[in-house]
């Protein structure tokens, strides 16, 4: 520890922080614009100079100077630092005005307006005089993509979105080209940016110079109800922060949560928001003569309640979509058992995960967080850039801070930073457990070992074998004591949950390949489907679907009756991400028209049925929900999973198979019925399709 | 400096002579391993070279040759001003230094001279195209002010006169003399040197002298003595000393290892200031 | 007046042979060897004892800067970085020696990597210098040829010397900034610390040095640090090339002794000042940066570091811009201020933001079309630049404007006035004359 006096207290810091963090810690608060505790250190804006006694003349860039590098006094004393000295304010006033002599005028119709870093300095270390008698300078917008709208003429070159991209995101296409006062960020020929990550650049530019394009001049910030949320686009649990307007979702941002999405989220996460707007199922429907007619709440219980009273329970089932949070899920799992059928399921993908074998044999143990302490990585059948964008954010700083190996079995991808590519399938995996080979060698000797398991190395006939053999490389001996290295990767925000309150076949019921092969063949008459998108409804035969979501995707064309939900903006709903981190979501806003709460829906259904589930609010359900599910209770958290798990499930067999891993997801922006009734993401799957086909040619 | 666009019209391709391919692939050499991209300038430069100007196939070209991002490369053409990014003109890109020193001597006639005879804009071919000018910043040759530079050699102690003829030359394909224009010996006074003139400066007396080297003797004697006597107070027999350089030869055996461009960096460039990283494989 | 005998550069003006065999002739690659026998630290004491200050603009003293390389390897290689990146106006002294007198430098590098423990060499040459260039590769050949340097050597320590340039950026002078340049990136500056003695070119301890710090280097080591130290006074001593441009009879490049008078320098080398010693405006004494002196403070001026200090300017690289009566001498600097607005880096506020408006007020002023206050609002921008940003680039824009206005604040206000009187462009004046 290194002791310094800023402004007069004295404080004890640790010798590699940065002035301006012994400044923080001091309770001083100096301004910039070009820092980023995330990003590398560009010095460029020389708004955090700061006065230093015993150094030159001249104020120093406080964010760029160590503690370690100042001189203690001549009789040892700690060195001084002065954050509010005439030197310093000085200083600010000077660089604040040289930011402000080129920056336009155009703070009324900047989307930027209110939360501007720069507007909100200027007012806080500004003059109130303009001295610049010359023109400003006028700069070419740029067309970076159908994301990031770019007003140039804002741009205070503080090149926080070049590093983010070359640094975090891991593509090299921004840049500040040319020199001096005419030096502009662009990317190569304006070609779009091609990061899923590069919307940060939104939230790092301190200028309106980077803004949202779909959200541009849609509103002002201090109009905006914000809720503070969970995103459901993948297993991450992004920490987000829904902005709305009146029953309208206007944005999505990033909340800051160091152990999951650190301040950063994916594109999809952030601009989503069109698509709660479109195709929405806003009131009950039923099919009548193969057309779907729009029907009261009553009618369509009173259908639902013919169809179940005709039947029997083992040819009732229930498949639960992507979506859908653990109260919903919970709710229909107890609705199905009160009607005497065990054919439920969640594993849309027919993934071979089985809570029986113990919470670990599903779960990223290691947890996002504990990616930075990895020393091997070896990648099994995903591409964690396209099915978990923060992960692989994750994994590449950790890549940047060195030492570590990463090795990828199943296809060949672009992951942003470099890897080993090991082999295609099952037959390479086999070696490498075996010790085989350099990369084999590499994670027999590893001590903190993460084995990323894919959905694309699961959801097939050797998935269970599959993860055995990845469940043995992780829990082989040598490891660091309490390390398990198993990581599954899911693809869906509700799978974890769902298999956490064993929405999987009871006794002798059918999966969701078996309720597809029975309905296709008659033997099954009543299907619901919790937001069930993703499944082959072309298979469903005759059976009689009741549709339960929010979105007119696959479900909702083949049902016999929707029942309109709400989407996760517009209600509360607990979530328990790949890590097996339980987060609850806020309602944001109110679903559209008739659309109702999936759990009440569920409840109303189930008094209908003459099986009245046995609570009357969302409080009363997640008390029953957390008595059977005890760390269900315990948000923001992960509760270990055992190792022996893992062992356990190392010696679980089953023989490998010889095809190729394939990855699940293939077009990042279409992965869930909200995503495919956005505009902007088809644009940018579009957008991405195209350059696919481009580099192929 | 203004901004700096590519040119609306480009090749549809580039391709180096073999030549100065083979030539590029040198220049990577005198980099470490790894450090390819240093040889970025060089390249571009001997792609203006080749065609004239650098366009933008080529800025990709490079970019695949050194394993960098295209933005980075183009970041480089567009930040030295000496990258044309557009044609010029064809015989001869006249680049007249405007700054202060030659400024002093007249070097805003030989830029109106300039815009008079070649275009009243700088950069843009004459109506032939087979010239075009340029005002540029201090190419270092004040002393002999005012000048230009037609890549590769200057023209220095320039009148509106000198220049007119040097245009006259050029256009008549007629060969020019680089280096002052007037009676002059390169940087020396006009009218004759006025230092270094005496004669046992070059006639190999100089060689040998000074106190200096002897100092040196003496420093090695002092040392091999006193290593005598450590080696003596050791009391062990030891064999005579070589004659050659011991400190120079211990200290290469020391320093073997880590010849720059045998050793692979295994330090990470901790560069603090760190910029955008540098390649696509960093 | 300097001896010959006591001049280092001794083909400055080429009109020898300025290969191998005629710098052997003239005493170059004489005694390298026992130099370098003679150990590190040796050849580091006796740079120190010369009292050899950086000649590239900072006076830095050199064998200082040589001592501040690690003495322990770590593994990481260590280089010696030349910075011959020569771009300041009025400064073009090291193109002499690029191209007049190689082998000073080649030797030195030999001499001074051995005394920093590196085994190579950059020698990063401004772009625009092509045919330094090529005599610069061509001693280095000549040098490998006769195994002065290389593998295997005969003076025992493996050097090799490699030649790198820039094409057309002033701020790649600048140290950092050269760094990266010769890395292949954009030439801006890095922030310090780190120095380039601990993380340099690629991460690795690197020490940059001028062309003429280190071509001096071999002559000083030979003749002894006491014959240089000897030369000049104290805390500013030995030999030294001086540029005279401007307006003077016979500008010239010549190596004299540090702490010549002005006057005797223009008079003896530079022919006289254009018009007599009375016609004298205006010196700026080391390159753009280095505030304008005015005549009457020329009369007495000691031409060093201490010299020129005293009367509010630098020493800069001696490369010394006489100015006569003629001279619009708000025009001289403003396009002084252009230069250093045309090569800012873009990198940090102050200089990219600052370089543009002062140099837009000037070209204003320039032509009177400006109110008096903005003189002071200027000045006060200028302050506004300096010592604010991450290289000196800021502070070498500033000073010249603070220089022009501290002696000449005069001119810009009769300038002001005229033009208030009767608004219409000089030049327009003219051509209504004319028709």
């Amino acid at each position: 520890m290194a002791k310094i006096i800023v402004d007069g207290i004295e404080v004890d810091v640790p010798p590699e922080y940065t002035l301006l963090q012994a400044a923080e810690a001091a309770g001083a608060e100096v301004p910039r614009f070009c820092f980023h505790e995330r990003l590398s250190i560009a010095g460029n804006c020389r708004m955090c100079l700061v006065e230093v006694k015993g150094g030159p003349p001249k104020p120093t860039a406080s964010c760029a100077m160590n503690v370690r590098d100042l001189r203690p006094g001549p009789n040892g004393e700690p060195p001084v630092m002065l954050t509010k000295s005439p030197m310093v304010k000085k200083a600010r006033e000077g660089v604040m005005e040289f930011l402000l002599i080129n920056h336009p005028l155009d703070c009324p119709i900047c989307d930027q307006g209110g939360e501007c870093d720069l507007q909100d300095q200027a007012m806080a270390y500004g003059v109130d005089k303009n001295r610049f008698a010359e023109n400003k300078r006028a700069v070419e917008d740029k067309h970076i993509g159908p994301l990031v709208k770019t007003s140039m003429n804002r741009c205070i070159h503080c090149t926080r979105c070049v590093r983010f991209t070359t640094e975090v995101a891991g593509i090299s296409e921004l840049g500040l080209i040319g020199r001096g006062e005419d030096a502009e960020i662009t990317t190569y020929l304006e070609k779009a940016l091609s990061s899923e990550l590069q919307g940060n650049v939104i939230d790092l530019c301190p200028v309106g110079a980077l803004t949202s394009k779909p959200y541009a001049f849609q509103a002002r910030p201090w109009e905006l109800v914000k809720t503070e949320s969970i995103d459901v686009m993948d297993a991450v649990g992004s920490n987000i922060r829904v902005d709305v307007r009146g029953r309208e979702v206007m944005r999505v941002l990033p909340r800051l949560n160091e152990a999951v999405n650190e301040e950063w989220i994916s594109d999809k996460t952030r601009f989503i928001w069109d698509g709660l707007r479109t195709q929405r199922l806003d009131r009950p429907y039923l099919r009548v003569d193969g057309r779907l007619k729009s029907v009261s709440w009553g009618e369509a219980f009173a259908a639902i309640a013919g169809k179940v009273k005709a039947t029997s329970g083992s040819k009732i089932g229930a498949i639960s979509g992507d979506l859908a949070a653990v109260e919903e899920i919970y709710a229909l799992k107890a609705l199905i058992g009160s009607l005497g059928s065990t054919n439920l399921d969640a594993r849309q993908d027919g993934a071979a995960l089985d809570p029986s074998l113990g919470r670990a044999s599903y779960l990223f143990n290691p947890t996002i967080a504990g990616i930075e302490q990895a020393d091997a990585i070896l990648i099994v059948g995903s591409n964690p850039r396209k099915e978990a964008s923060l992960v692989n954010a994750r994994i590449r700083k950790r890549w940047r801070a060195g030492g570590v190996k990463i090795g990828v079995v199943g296809e060949s991808v672009d992951l942003t930073y470099p890897h080993d590519y090991l082999g295609a399938g099952p037959e390479t995996l086999a070696e490498i457990v075996a010790g085989k080979g350099a990369f084999g060698e590499i994670l027999a000797n590893a001590k903190r070992p993460i084995v990323i398991v894919g959905q694309g190395a699961l959801a097939r006939e050797d998935g269970k074998a599959v993860l055995a053999a990845a469940a043995k490389i992780a829990s082989a001996p040598g490891r660091d004591e309490g390390w398990n290295g198993l990581a599954v990767l899911h693809t869906a925000a509700s799978r974890v949950g769902a298999l956490d309150i064993g929405f999987v076949p009871g006794e002798g019921g059918l999966d969701v390949a078996g309720m597809l092969d029975a309905a296709g063949q008659g033997a099954l008459d009543v299907l619901f489907l919790l937001g069930a998108d993703e499944i082959d409804t072309n298979r469903l035969g005759s059976a009689f679907v009741v549709y339960i979501g929010t979105h007119g995707d696959a479900g909702a064309h083949r049902a016999d009756v929707i029942l309109p939900a709400a989407a996760y903006t517009e209600k509360s709903g607990t979530f328990v991400n790949t890590e097996g981190r339980v987060q609850v979501a806020n309602r944001a806003a109110f679903p559209p028209g008739d659309a109702r709460e999936d759990w009440a829906i569920l409840r109303a259904l189930s008094d209908v049925l003459g099986h009245r589930l046995p609570f009357d609010s969302l409080g009363e359900l997640r008390k029953g929900l957390y008595g059977a599910h005890p760390h269900l209770a315990a948000v923001d958290s992960v509760r270990p999973a055992g190792i022996t798990d893992v062992a356990a499930l190392a010696s679980a067999g089953g023989s490998l198979g010889k095809a190729a891993f394939a990855n699940p997801i293939h077009d990042f922006y279409l992965t869930n019925p909200i995503a495919r009734a956005s505009a902007t993401m088809a644009e940018c799957s579009a957008l991405a399709a195209g350059q696919l086909a481009a580099a192929a040619e | 400096m203004s901004v700096r666009r590519l040119a609306s019209e480009q090749p549809e391709s580039f391709v180096f002579t073999p030549e100065n391919l083979a030539w590029a692939e040198k220049q990577i050499t005198k980099f470490p391993e790894g450090k390819q991209a240093s040889a970025v300038i060089s390249i571009l430069w001997r792609i203006q070279e080749q065609q004239g100007w650098v366009s933008e196939p080529a800025i990709r070209w490079v970019g695949e040759f050194l394993d960098m991002p295209y933005i980075r490369v183009l970041e480089v053409a567009t930040f030295y001003t000496m990258f044309l990014l557009a044609p010029v003109g064809k015989k001869a890109h006249i680049q007249v230094c405007g700054t202060t020193p030659c400024m002093l001597r007249g070097a805003n006639k030989l830029i109106d001279l300039c815009r008079e005879r070649i275009h009243p804009e700088p950069f843009h071919p004459s109506a032939d195209g087979m010239l075009s000018w340029e005002e540029v910043e201090c190419l270092g040759a004040c002393v002999n002010a005012p000048m230009a530079q037609i890549v590769p050699d200057t023209y220095e102690d320039l009148t509106v006169e000198s220049l007119g003829k040097l245009l006259d030359d050029i256009e008549a394909g007629r060969p020019i003399k680089p280096g002052p224009q007037i009676d002059r010996h390169h940087s020396a006074p006009v009218g004759g040197f006025k230092a270094l003139t005496s004669p046992e400066l070059y006639d190999g007396s100089m060689v040998g002298q000074g106190v200096g080297l002897q100092a040196a003797r003496e420093a090695i004697a002092a040392r091999a003595a006193a290593a005598e006597e450590a080696a003596r107070a050791a009391a062990e027999p030891k064999p005579a000393e070589t004659p050659a350089a011991p400190a120079v030869k211990a200290q290469a055996e020391a320093d073997k290892e880590k010849v720059p461009n045998q050793v692979k960096q295994n330090v990470p460039a901790s560069d603090p200031a760190v910029r955008p990283d540098a390649g696509k494989k960093e | 007046m300097l001896s010959d005998k006591d001049r280092i550069f001794t083909n400055i003006y080429g009109h020898h042979d300025w290969g191998l065999q005629g710098a052997l002739k003239r005493g170059s690659w004489d005694g390298t060897k026992t130099i370098l026998e003679a150990g590190r630290d040796w050849i580091v004491d006796q740079m120190k004892a010369s009292g050899l200050r950086g000649r590239g603009g900072a006076g830095f003293p050199t064998g200082l800067k040589w001592s501040f390389m690690p003495k322990q390897n770590d593994g990481r290689p260590h280089y010696l970085v030349v910075n011959a990146d020569e771009s300041e106006p009025g400064t073009c002294k090291d193109r002499e020696i690029l191209r007049h007198d190689p082998h000073h430098l080649v030797e030195g590098c030999l001499i001074a990597g051995f005394a920093m423990g590196a085994h190579a060499a950059y020698i990063y040459v401004r772009g625009e210098f092509i045919r330094e260039r090529e005599h610069l590769q061509a001693a280095i050949d000549q040098a490998y040829e006769a195994r002065l340097i290389g593998k295997n050597n005969v003076h025992g320590w493996d050097m090799d010397v490699y030649v790198a340039h820039g094409a057309g950026a002033y701020i790649c002078g600048e140290e950092t900034a050269l760094l990266e340049s010769l890395e292949g990136k954009k030439g801006q500056p890095r922030l310090k610390p780190p120095f380039p003695a601990n993380v340099g070119l690629y991460g690795c301890p690197t020490t940059v040095n001028n062309v003429e710090s280190i071509a001096v280097a071999p002559t000083i080591l030979r003749r002894g640090p006491s014959w240089f130290s000897s030369i000049g006074r104290p805390n500013n001593v030995g030999t030294k090339l001086f540029g005279i441009s401007g307006h003077v009879n016979t500008p010239c490049i010549v190596e004299e002794a540090m702490g010549i008078p002005f006057k005797e320098l223009i008079e003896k080398h530079g022919g006289g000042i254009r018009g007599g010693w009375d016609n004298l405006k205006a010196i700026i004494p080391g390159g753009a940066s280095c505030p304008i002196i005015p005549a009457d403070q020329c009369e007495d001026l000691i031409m060093d570091f201490d010299g020129t200090r005293a009367v509010k300017s630098s020493f800069g690289t001696a490369g010394v811009l006489v100015m006569d009566k003629s001279t619009d001498v708000v025009r001289a600097i403003t396009r002084i201020a252009y230069f250093f607005k045309h090569e800012s880096c873009g990198q940090c506020t102050p200089c990219r933001e600052g370089t543009g408006w002062m140099w837009r007020v000037l070209e204003r002023m320039s032509r009177g079309e400006a109110e008096k206050r903005e003189i002071d609002m200027l000045l006060q921008v200028t302050t506004q630049v300096e010592g604010h940003t991450i290289c000196a680039l800021g502070d070498a824009a500033a000073w010249p404007i603070q220089g022009l206005i501290r002696h000449f604040r005069h001119e810009i206000e009769e300038r002001i006035d005229l033009y208030s009187r009767n608004p219409k462009p000089v030049e327009r004046q003219m051509m209504e004359a004319a028709e």
